[in-house]
């Protein structure tokens, strides 16, 4: 095989065939994908969900990951998000003509280990190959589908006055991270992405209680803006406490230098939970015995007024409206 | 953009010097603050270095608001 | 973070809020002077926490925002001219000027670059060297040296492909433009802290001789700013207006002579158009003749069309402390960060953007 990602290879031909056959098939082996037909096919039973994400994180590669992992670990974590087991994922590449085929292996071993790490199966997929200079080296689109165990019913909509807000972790991690890497910044920090899978820690939250109303990752746009959008569809008001939210040092000096807010920072491996007030100490506790939720936090309550706005008290006793992320803060991390 | 951040310097190469902060570190320019020294803090703004803290008037500050404090205690 | 959390102290704070309350009898109007107290200010809430008989009023310090149309034009003319990249600090590229923006232009093919340090347009230039790199020096005495600077490292490392776009201003001279306007009565002025620490303190010995306005020198964390708050308080009620520095760490009554220096090398003061106020003589800086090769304005032919306003928008007002974001139809409704009628919507330092962002919950 050549050493570059070519035009061929996307065109269909030979070059398409051996870049499938002996390029990702060993890599993702499964007997549907084996079958190489256009499309897979499968029973399932139950509620399904289903999600779709593109993937343009500039640059592919960051310290604790790259675009590959994203692409399959952001799918896992929407389908997480609902409550579902994954099962399921499509990956189509958009490949820019000249990307080393080094690269490529590094981008589709990450997509291995982390399909193997969340036991999802990639059962079907695409590659284009693009003109130089239109895809910035590689643009990942994937969906997945997962089942929604009965019973469950998780959604934006659900946030009622007085539950508590419980982030996961430290936030701002993946985009100072990613941010780090873009020309023209120029620092470096001892921080990596906090890319990872929730879907176990979803579902080791969801054994012990059936009182999690909401559940989101806060990536794009960050903590912010999902608590701004719970705050909208379930018609409520959002009140969290700027000491309670956990930043890790690093973060905090980064966006210091840059003059960012960490709120408005994407995360890939942390949530945003509502649960009612009754159950949420023993779900943090939960989700503080797990790997990704060491530091955990509650960071608010859930109130009636004002409807559709977050206000966040600062560590003064003053307190101030959270708007959503308006404009851009970041390029494309994600 | 008249924001400027507190660093403290690491090494210093010619008119360059590496600065950190939280564990974060960036190169800077020393163009403006010539009598910089490694160890020393500086406030960066877009870059460069634009003035060396004086870091017993920040202690003096400090001890100004904690005297106040007690003082308001007091009452 | 050391020199930024231990000014972050809640307890600390909450005393001196005690004392200002205690000390304050007279219902006052104190302007802080720069954007960056502006934002700060409604980030961390000073405005509740105050006692309701200090009344604050944001002003024209942000660089962006007096910017006039007819400067933001050149730039976007500059924007599209062949073989030219255009660098910039993030700010400017939403700014609407009197037809577009660079981020339209950019949008439309033209080579705009963000960048955090203007060392990084000489940078840029260097490895382009077919190129020509312009900067958008936008700023007040606080990147007037840093620019300054990167003129004479491109000067000695022969990098002829950089030019600077110099529409950079002073502050005291507009503070006495505003204050001659005589539009507000001000007992008390909040002065930026880091054009200070470029300047120093005495530029500002006018403000209490000659309009009896008590004036303090802030840093931007919440205790810094209370601090001011509490000392400009302490002068009014006192009636001693004078020049204190609140903020001692950064600044030192001389300034950085260093910086003054390269400032005082490489430009010179000429008459500058401030949004909202007009032209105020000696406000701006202009390139000295014998760095002209590096002087925007002389190297390439601007051409742009006639300058048009924006209908509607208060920036003007808002920036001399006559209105506040909240007197403009505009504000929230036409005019929202992500279509902006002017720049006060939009620069990090807006007032618009910050009242926008920050609202409190309470207005």
């Amino acid at each position: 095989m050549s050493e570059t990602i070519l035009l061929a290879h996307g065109s269909g031909g030979k070059l398409s065939h051996d870049l499938i056959e002996k390029f990702f098939l060993p890599l993702f082996d499964n007997a549907i994908l084996n079958q190489l037909d256009d499309s897979a096919a499968f029973e399932l039973n139950g509620e399904i969900a289903f999600t779709t994400d593109s993937y343009v994180v500039n640059p592919i590669f960051f310290p604790g990951g790259d675009i590959g992992k994203l692409a399959v670990y952001g799918t896992v974590n929407d389908l997480a998000m609902k409550g579902a087991m994954p099962l399921f994922l499509s990956i189509s590449l958009i490949i820019e003509e000249g990307l080393s085929l080094e690269e490529l292996k590094i981008i589709a071993n990450s997509i291995k280990a982390a399909a193997e790490e969340a036991k999802i199966k990639i059962v079907t997929g695409d590659t284009k190959v693009v003109n130089h200079g239109n895809a910035d080296k590689l643009f990942i689109t994937s969906s997945g589908l997962g089942i929604i165990p009965p019973g469950t019913n998780i959604s934006g909509a659900n946030a009622r006055p007085g539950d508590k807000v419980i982030v996961s972790g430290t936030i701002g991690d993946h985009g100072i991270a990613v941010m780090s890497q873009r020309e023209g910044l120029k620092f470096s920090v001892p921080i990596k992405s906090d890319c990872a899978p929730l879907h176990k820690l979803v579902a080791e939250m969801l054994e012990i209680s059936r009182q999690i109303h909401c559940l989101r990752d806060p990536t794009r746009g960050g903590l912010a803006t999902t608590l701004n959008e719970f705050a909208r569809q379930s018609r409520v008001g959002i009140q969290i406490e700027e000491e309670k939210i956990p930043v890790s040092d690093a973060v905090r000096a980064a966006c210091e230098l840059l003059g960012f807010d960490p709120l408005y920072v994407a995360n890939e491996g942390k949530l945003v939970a509502i649960v009612a007030p009754q159950d949420t100490e023993q779900v943090l506790g939960k989700i503080k015995q797990n790997q990704y939720g060491a530091e955990a936090s509650i960071i608010g309550t859930v109130t009636t007024e004002p409807e559709g706005k977050v206000i966040m008290k600062t560590r003064f006793g003053a307190s101030r409206i959270i708007d959503m992320l308006t404009g851009e803060l970041l390029p494309r991390i994600c | 953009m008249c924001l400027a951040v507190p660093v403290r310097i690491v090494s210093i190469e010619g008119t360059n010097a590496e600065v950190e902060i939280g564990g974060v570190r960036r190169q800077v320019s020393l163009w403006l603050t010539p009598e910089a020294r490694v160890g020393d803090y500086v406030l960066l703004h877009t870059g460069y270095a634009i003035t060396v803290i004086d870091e017993a008037e920040a202690e003096q500050t400090l001890k100004l608001f904690e005297e106040m404090a007690t003082i308001d205690e007091a009452h | 973070m050391k020199l930024i959390d231990e000014f972050r102290d809640v307890k600390l704070g909450k005393k001196l809020i005690a004392k200002i309350h205690q000390t304050s009898t007279k219902p006052v109007k104190l302007m802080e002077f720069c954007g960056g107290h502006t934002v700060a200010i409604l980030k961390h809430g000073i405005r509740q926490l105050l006692p309701p008989t200090i009344e604050m009023l944001s002003g024209p310090g942000c660089p962006v925002c007096v910017t006039a149309n007819a400067d933001l034009d050149k730039a976007i003319a500059l924007a599209k001219l062949p073989n030219v990249i255009i660098t910039t600090f993030g700010d400017m590229m939403k700014v609407p000027g009197s037809y577009s923006s660079l981020q339209e232009a950019k949008a439309q093919g033209a080579d705009v670059r963000i960048v955090y340090s203007v060392h990084d347009a000489v940078d840029i230039a260097a490895v382009n060297p077919q190129k020509s790199v312009v900067f958008l020096g936008i700023g007040f005495e606080t990147t007037a040296p840093t620019i300054a600077a990167s003129i004479l490292e491109a000067r000695q490392n022969g990098v002829r492909n950089f030019h600077v776009l110099s529409l950079l201003k002073l502050c005291p001279p507009v503070m006495k433009a505003l204050l001659d306007l005589g539009e507000i009565e001000l007992s008390g002025i909040v002065c930026p802290g880091h054009v200070s620490a470029i300047i120093g303190s005495h530029p500002y010995e006018f403000i209490p001789e000659q309009y009896k306005i008590a004036c303090v020198i802030s840093g931007f964390e919440p205790l810094d700013i209370l601090l001011t708050v509490d000392m400009l308080i302490e002068q009014i009620e006192r009636d001693k207006p004078t020049v204190e520095i609140a903020y001692r760490r950064g600044v030192k009554p001389e300034g950085n002579i260093h910086a003054l220096k390269l400032i005082e090398q490489v430009f010179e003061a000429d008459s500058a158009n401030w949004r909202g106020i007009g032209a105020v003589t000696k406000s701006g800086l202009k390139i000295r003749k014998q760095y002209e090769h590096f002087d925007a304005e002389k190297v390439f032919p601007i051409v742009s069309a006639p300058v048009r306003e924006a209908k509607g928008c208060l920036c003007g007002e808002i920036l001399r402390g006559v209105k506040t974001p909240h007197d403009c139809k505009l504000f929230g409704q036409t005019c929202v960060p992500e279509h902006p009628v002017g720049p006060c919507m939009v620069s990090s330092e807006g007032a618009c953007a910050a009242y926008f962002h920050f609202g409190a919950s309470h207005e």
